[in-house]
């Protein structure tokens, strides 16, 4: 096979934006972190690191080959040659995809793509980890990132993602342009047809679905409505948001596959419809709390982020600020549901992502820009046929990931148990997993210091 | 000897200091306390739920000297410490049985 020509201005932005993406991870860290308790703030960014090491390698090793190898009916990818990433590493093509005859456009190596998407698994699975703060056995942690990134996220982005091979060009080609092999790739973007242009069914809506699996499982923190549990630092929560918003332009335009006018329309797109979330989350806040809060602010931000990400590239300005509003508002909302529920959703990932990914994946189907759908939304003038679409691969991929960590959370729950005994969680998961505290503070409030009394916080114990 | 303590609202501090220095008191202690008295607590909110922060952040002065300036020092330290709304905070005085300086070995009055 000739070597591909390569557009370069697409290549290095693809480049790029993966280490956007991967910023958002030790992003994500901090934003939980920071909204955790002090007694297990270092468990908790340690579950978004942990996150990094364990889905890189299962990505390399596996991961590729189950996400874009050879598509099997549509519900997974399998190509024995992309083990290792085998055939990618091969220096004489590195898998460049072809160029398009005409445009000379999206000419990507799949090594590239391939590393770019690595970023998207990680910070999936680092997602979930903000529901279980406090009382998850870390070791039961690492296991579970490592089998329900296998059984549950590689399956559902070949179903999002990857896009079967249109006749007129390459596969990215064929995903700007709406062509979309009907009888290749995964079911939810060739044969259903349904819009997510980063990831609001696959990562959104599948990390919230399967927070609330595994906290039904796990159970309730100690002293969950009884306890204070507020946030021990909200400027590491503000830090975490800056970070994940800036890493969020590699997440959504890095997604276009290429360095063009319609990643313009995306960047718009993701900064309007965020801003639109905080005003949207902050006007909530007004009206029911009376105070304009600094985590309402941060966690409109993150809600807004959550429900452009499927629609960024299929609405006009004015659907990325309906999208923003909506998204926040109802996000505001969303998240007093726990106390009502009674699931102890620590972190509000259910309340942000589920129903962020949710608002954003249905609103296509009201608010989408026909120019980019090739297909009339509700605004449009349009029928139900494209909300009906949508709503279709929204509920296939929370049903499917809810049932499957249901059944890995209860797997682990038999065998090798999740849960820290009580002493442990009352004591600090930090001190007693990881024999680290985050502060020398001590003193009333959520820290615990080495000798329990918080008074002097800095003797030696083994002196 | 009396010791004369006072928890006043921490922005006050530097007020009360300068007014016992002028008074002639030779050297004080200060810690962060919290606590709550009529004033009580607040309120905070994070994502819609409310916290009630029952204690609220206030400094503790405590000054040993002489029974016969025990009355006029905590008249300085309630009028220096005094803003007229609620959570100015109390000042008490109590008998000491004995002092000692550390360096010196002197005790009593003399330790002052």
């Amino acid at each position: 096979m000739e070597p591909a020509l390569i557009d370069g201005a697409n290549t290095g932005f693809i480049l790029v934006s993966a280490a956007l993406v991967l910023l958002m991870t030790p992003g994500l860290a901090f934003f939980y972190g920071g909204m955790s308790r002090s007694k297990s703030v270092l468990n908790m960014m340690m579950m978004s690191f942990s996150a990094i090491a364990i889905v890189s390698v299962l990505w390399v090793v596996v991961g590729y080959a189950i996400t874009f190898g050879a598509d099997q009916n549509g519900l997974w990818g399998w190509s024995s040659g992309l083990v290792g990433l085998g055939d990618l590493t091969n220096g004489a093509t590195f898998g460049a995809v072809e160029a398009d005859a005409v445009t000379n456009t999206y000419a990507l190596p799949d090594i590239v793509f391939a590393g770019f998407q690595m970023m998207f698994a990680i910070i999936t699975v680092a997602l979930i980890s903000g529901a279980v703060a406090d009382r998850m056995k870390f070791g039961a942690w690492m296991v579970f990132a490592a089998i329900w990134v296998t059984v549950i996220y590689f399956p559902v982005a070949h179903w999002v993602f990857a896009f079967g091979v249109a006749e007129e060009g390459g596969q990215a080609a064929g995903f700007a342009n709406g062509f979309f092999a009907e009888d290749s790739g995964g079911w939810i973007v060739n044969r259903l047809g349904a819009f997510d242009l980063a990831g609001g069914t696959a990562v959104h809506i599948n990390a919230g679905a399967a927070a609330l699996a595994l906290i039904l499982v796990l159970g309730k923190r100690r002293g969950f409505r009884k306890q204070p549990m507020r946030p021990h630092n909200l400027p590491f929560v503000m830090l975490g948001t800056g970070l994940l918003w800036f890493g969020w332009f590699g997440f959504n335009v890095g997604s276009t596959l290429g360095s063009t006018a319609y990643s313009g329309l995306v960047l718009i797109n993701t900064q309007v419809a965020t801003a639109a979330a905080v005003l949207g989350w902050l006007g909530v806040e007004k009206l029911r709390d009376g105070h304009m809060t600094t985590l309402g602010a941060a966690s409109g931000a993150v809600a807004g982020l959550v429900a452009i990400t499927p629609a960024c590239g299929f609405v006009n300005a004015w659907g990325a600020i309906a999208i923003g509003v909506v998204a926040g508002a109802v996000c505001a909302l969303a998240v007093t549901l726990k106390n009502r529920l009674g699931y102890d959703d620590a972190l509000d990932v259910v309340g942000v992502h589920l129903v962020g990914g949710l608002v954003g994946t249905l609103m296509i189907g009201v608010v989408g820009d026909q120019t980019h759908l090739l297909e009339e939304s509700l605004v449009d003038g349009g029928s139900l046929g494209v909300l009906g679409k949508q709503a279709l691969a929204a509920g296939a991929v929370l049903a499917f990931s809810f049932v499957g960590t249901l059944l890995i959370a209860l797997l682990l729950k038999a065998t090798i148990g999740i849960r820290i005994p009580e002493e442990e969680e009352e004591l600090g998961i930090d001190q007693v997993t990881h024999a680290e505290t985050a502060y020398e503070l001590g003193g009333i409030g959520g820290g615990a210091s080495l000798t329990g009394t918080g008074l002097p916080s800095s003797s030696r114990v083994d002196a | 000897m009396r010791l004369v303590t006072a928890i006043v609202k921490p922005f006050k501090l530097d007020d009360v200091k300068s007014a016992l220095e002028v008074f002639g008191v030779q050297g004080l202690t200060v810690s962060e306390v919290q606590g709550f008295g009529r004033q009580r607590g607040h309120t905070e909110v994070y994502r819609g739920a409310e916290y009630t922060v029952a204690f609220v952040p206030k400094v503790r002065i405590e000054v040993v000297v002489d029974d016969a300036d025990a009355v006029d020092v905590l008249g300085v330290i309630a009028k220096a410490a005094q803003t007229g709304s609620i959570g100015d905070g109390k000042v008490w005085v109590t008998p000491v049985d004995e002092v000692v300086r550390v360096r010196t070995g002197e005790r009593g009055a003399e330790a002052l």
